[in-house]
Formats: C-alpha cells, sequence, structure tokens
C-alpha cells in the first residue's frame, strides 16, 4: 500500500466544473497533455450534474464533446495533499495516487453558504444545490412540498427545477429587498441574454409564490422535517412542508489556493488577467477567483487554459467578455448580499458546527476561529470547517485562518503515501 | 424502464433506479443518515461531498460519503454505526 502510482500531465485541471472543462478542452485543442482531476462520477461540476432521467443542456454536453475529443484524461479523485511543489495527492475509494504536472489550474468552483436557524439540523432542511443534487441523484420528488429559501439566483432555478419535476412549491423566500432586487433587474438591461434567462425562468415558475425580504426562523420536526416558520415582511407564517431547500448563495473553494500559498484577497483568490495566481505555474478560474456563475466560469477557464498553452494572444480576445461578466457578477453579489437580521437567526442554543454540535452561545465566548476551534473544536471535525467557517464569518465576523494538510479527510494508508512520496521527491 | 438495483439500508431492502446515490437510497428508506454526537439524527446537506452528514458505512468501509457513491447491487449500507 506504501507505493503510489502517480499520473503526469503537462497541464492538471482541479476541478471538472464549467472553469475546469473551458480550462481543460482550450489547452488539449492547443497540443497540451492535460488531466483533469474531480471528486464526482463524471465532468460537469455542480451545476451541470447531470440527471438520472434527464439530458443533459446542450452548452454542458457541447463543453463535455470538446473536453472528450481533445484527449483530456478524467481522473476520479479527491486532493487532500500537496506533496512537493509539483505533485498533488489524491485518493479515491482505496486507492492513493500522485498527480504531477508542469502547469496547474485550479478550478474548485463554490459550495453553498449556509446560515444557522433554529433546527436547522432536522433531516430534510438541505441546501438548496444539495436538495437539487439529490433529486438529480435518484431521489423522488413529485408530490412533495419544499420549502425554498435563502438567498441568490440559485434558489429560483432551483424552485423551478423541483416544479418541473412535480414539487409542491409552497414559497421562495428570497432574503434580499425588492428594492435590491429591483436595482439588480434594471441592470439586467444591458444584458439581453440575462433577461431571456429570467423570463424562462419566471414561465417555468407559474404560480409558485416569490417572496423578497422573507427568510427562514425555525424548522420543526422529531425525526424529519415537518414546517418551516418564515419571517416574511415583518409578520410570521408557519408553512407545512417535507423538505426545505436553503441557501443563502455562494462560498468558493479555497482550501487548495491557500495549500499552495496562493495569496488570496478579501476571500478570493489574487489573478492576473491571465488568471495566474501568485504562486508560479498555478492559474484560478471561475468561482474560487469571484463569485460569477457558470457564463464567467467558461470565460475565465478558456483564458486560463490559453494562458497555460502560451497563447496569451488568443487569450486576450477574451478580456473584454470578462470584464463584462465580473461587472454583472459584482451587482448580482451586491443584490444578493446578507442583510443584518440573519446574524439575529441563530439563538444562544442553535448549534453552528454540524460536526462537533457546537452551539452559538459557547462560540460567542471566543474572539477569534482559531481559538473557538482550540476550545470548543468547532471547525474540527469532518468539513474541516467548510461549512461553520462561513457561517461564523457572517455571525461573528471571524476570518478564516491558513489551512493545514490534508485538505480533505483522507485515510491512513493514503497519508503513509503522501510521506512516501514527498520522500521520493 | 431504467434498470433496477436492490440493496440493503441497515438492513431494510430497498431497490432504487440505477444510478441513484446511496444518500438518495438512505432518504429514500425513510432512515436518517448519520447520528450527530450528541445524539440527534441528521441527513443530508449539501449533496456535493462537502459536509459529511451522509456519511455511512458502505460494504463495511466506514465514513463514506453517501450522496457520491451510486448504489450497486447487493450494497450493504449502514448509518446505525
Amino acid at each position: 500500500m506504501g507505493d503510489t502510482s502517480a499520473h503526469k500531465f503537462e497541464l492538471l485541471v482541479v476541478g471538472g466544473g464549467p472553469a475546469g472543462m473551458a480550462a481543460a478542452a482550450s489547452a488539449a485543442e492547443r497540443g497540451l497533455r492535460v488531466g483533469i482531476v474531480d471528486d464526482n462520477e463524471k465532468v460537469g461540476g455542480q451545476i451541470w450534474r447531470q440527471g438520472l432521467a434527464s439530458s443533459p443542456e446542450p452548452e454542458a454536453s457541447d463543453w463535455s464533446k470538446r473536453v472528450m475529443s481533445a484527449g483530456v484524461i478524467f481522473i476520479r479523485g479527491r486532493v487532500f495533499h500537496q506533496a512537493a511543489p509539483d505533485v498533488l495527492l489524491a485518493e479515491d475509494g482505496d486507492s492513493a495516487f500522485k498527480l504531477e504536472y508542469d502547469k496547474l489550474i485550479v478550478a474548485t468552483g463554490a459550495r453553498e453558504r449556509f446560515l444557522p436557524f433554529r433546527g436547522w439540523t432536522i433531516p430534510n432542511v438541505m441546501g438548496a444545490g444539495g436538495l437539487q443534487a439529490m433529486v438529480k441523484s435518484g431521489l423522488p420528488i413529485e408530490g412533495k412540498r419544499v420549502a425554498v429559501a435563502g438567498t441568490g439566483p440559485l434558489l429560483l432555478a432551483v424552485a423551478a427545477y423541483l416544479h418541473k419535476h412535480g414539487a409542491k412549491i409552497p414559497i421562495v423566500c428570497e432574503q434580499a429587498s425588492w428594492k435590491h432586487l429591483l436595482q439588480f433587474g434594471i441592470g439586467l438591461m444591458n444584458q439581453p441574454g440575462k433577461i431571456k434567462q429570467a423570463l424562462q425562468l419566471k414561465g417555468e415558475l407559474a404560480g409558485v409564490p416569490f417572496s423578497p425580504n422573507s427568510w427562514p426562523i425555525a424548522a420543526t420536526g422529531t425525526t424529519a422535517l415537518e414546517s418551516v416558520t418564515i419571517s416574511r415582511g415583518g409578520r410570521t407564517e408557519t408553512i407545512a412542508c417535507d423538505y426545505l431547500a436553503c441557501g443563502f448563495h455562494l462560498v468558493p473553494n479555497i482550501e487548495l489556493p491557500l495549500l499552495l500559498g496562493c495569496r488570496i484577497h478579501g476571500g478570493y483568490v489574487c489573478v492576473d488577467n491571465l488568471q495566474r495566481t501568485t504562486i508560479n505555474n498555478v492559474f484560478c478560474a471561475g468561482e474560487p477567483t469571484g463569485i460569477g456563475g457558470v457564463e464567467l466560469a467558461l470565460v475565465e477557464g478558456q483564458i486560463a487554459g490559453l494562458g497555460a498553452s502560451g497563447r496569451n494572444f488568443e487569450a486576450q480576445k477574451l478580456f473584454r467578455q470578462r470584464e463584462s461578466l465580473r461587472r454583472f457578477a459584482s451587482r448580482l453579489n451586491r443584490a444578493f448580499s446578507l442583510r443584518p437580521e440573519l446574524r439575529n437567526l441563530a439563538s444562544p442554543d442553535t448549534i453552528v458546527c454540524r460536526c462537533e454540535d457546537v452551539r452559538y452561545s459557547r462560540l460567542k465566548r471566543y474572539a477569534s476561529w482559531r481559538s473557538a476551534k482550540l476550545e470548543t473544536r468547532c471547525g474540527m471535525g469532518a468539513c474541516q470547517g467548510r461549512i461553520c467557517g462561513p457561517a461564523t464569518q457572517f455571525l461573528l465576523k471571524w476570518e478564516p485562518e491558513s489551512v493545514r494538510p490534508p485538505i480533505f479527510p483522507a485515510r491512513v494508508e493514503s497519508l503513509t503515501c503522501a510521506r512516501t512520496a514527498a520522500a521520493a521527491k | 424502464m431504467p434498470e433496477k438495483v436492490t440493496l440493503t439500508v441497515n438492513g431494510a431492502t430497498v431497490t432504487v433506479a440505477a444510478g441513484t446515490s446511496v444518500a438518495a437510497a438512505i432518504v429514500l428508506s425513510g432512515q436518517s443518515c448519520r447520528t450527530s454526537v450528541s445524539g440527534a439524527p441528521r441527513g443530508p446537506l449539501c449533496g456535493m461531498g462537502i459536509c459529511f452528514e451522509c456519511r455511512a458505512s458502505i460494504n463495511g468501509r466506514p465514513h463514506c460519503r453517501s450522496c457520491q457513491i451510486l448504489c450497486s447491487q447487493d450494497m450493504e449500507v449502514r448509518t446505525d454505526g
């Protein structure tokens, strides 16, 4: 078991979502030997996760074809450590392996932000994207009552998806105010494509009540969710439901770039015009550089892939498009920024760290993430703070710090391999 | 008709469409995933392999993220320790 097999690539892409696919295809089409490593069965990432019954979106299938016909090698695995400057370690099931590269593109995407409120740990309270992913992977939703809540464009997309698959959606609660949403809507005037998307969603959501200025305050149920209480325009209301799909926009997955030593600013990976990070030969594209959605991820991915292939002139042709998408993204992120009232959702006995069952009252005694971790084990469980970290950042304004390997829980055998690999280098 | 797969969750038999994740099969079986350190039942949260709430023992291997693993014939899933 101590021997670690190795894959060698001129370009390794970590993450097979839109940014990673665009990066890998762009570079492989220009002759580089490219590998994608991803934790999922197939490329597509979370946004293009393929359902059991439904066929993939045309854009997803186009990119997937490009990735395959360009000869990109797909490796299923989860990167957990760096063995040497140009070597990552990953594991899948029973095996650990080395991934060696000349150039690296980090395209690790984003996850949902979760905010603790009373009852949020009850089974069948899930992320909005989380429930959608579960339905895509076989959870029957027809006839189920699903309340959708939180913030961000994902809520409407998820509500439309669930509605289409036969769920009853009693309400979509959006914490942002009408004012913010309207300002954002007016901003859409410059982006005809976005208006089309919005109108299409509106059509798919016919009959589903959408309520801005609203958020969940409590979920109730004994062994599984039975109802959710919401604050809606200053009043509270209790709604019976089978599922609550609840997410508060997105936070980037920056654990790997942190481990590699890339400069981070304001929670995002710093990149130059060609998507290069501050670490030599390491590029970053998509959500880790700023939450911006599929289209921006695709453009950044292409730029990174071209940059990694030395095709700087070709990459430059995409700069204007990236600029316009970034402006759109920053308006979107402003429109869906979290209102301060949400800090009061957690009561003293609300669990904040789900892995270690650490309650809010215990956390409030500490001044920093580090001291809370040491004293309460908050953020020290299996998810390594991926869920409670962004929550405490919002609730208590704690800043996340450096990461320590392994950046995902790994088997002891894999860690032994890590040591052997480092020694061999 | 899609192909079916039969597995057990804590001994109870569940039949699902091929391609269904183990996490979906656990929820379908009407059971919860892990039990929290203070004894409360938990179910899947993120659906994408990040939160570890859906972890279960699959064919004897502990701590598998059940949302990232597809069901296979005669699989044995345990969420009760």
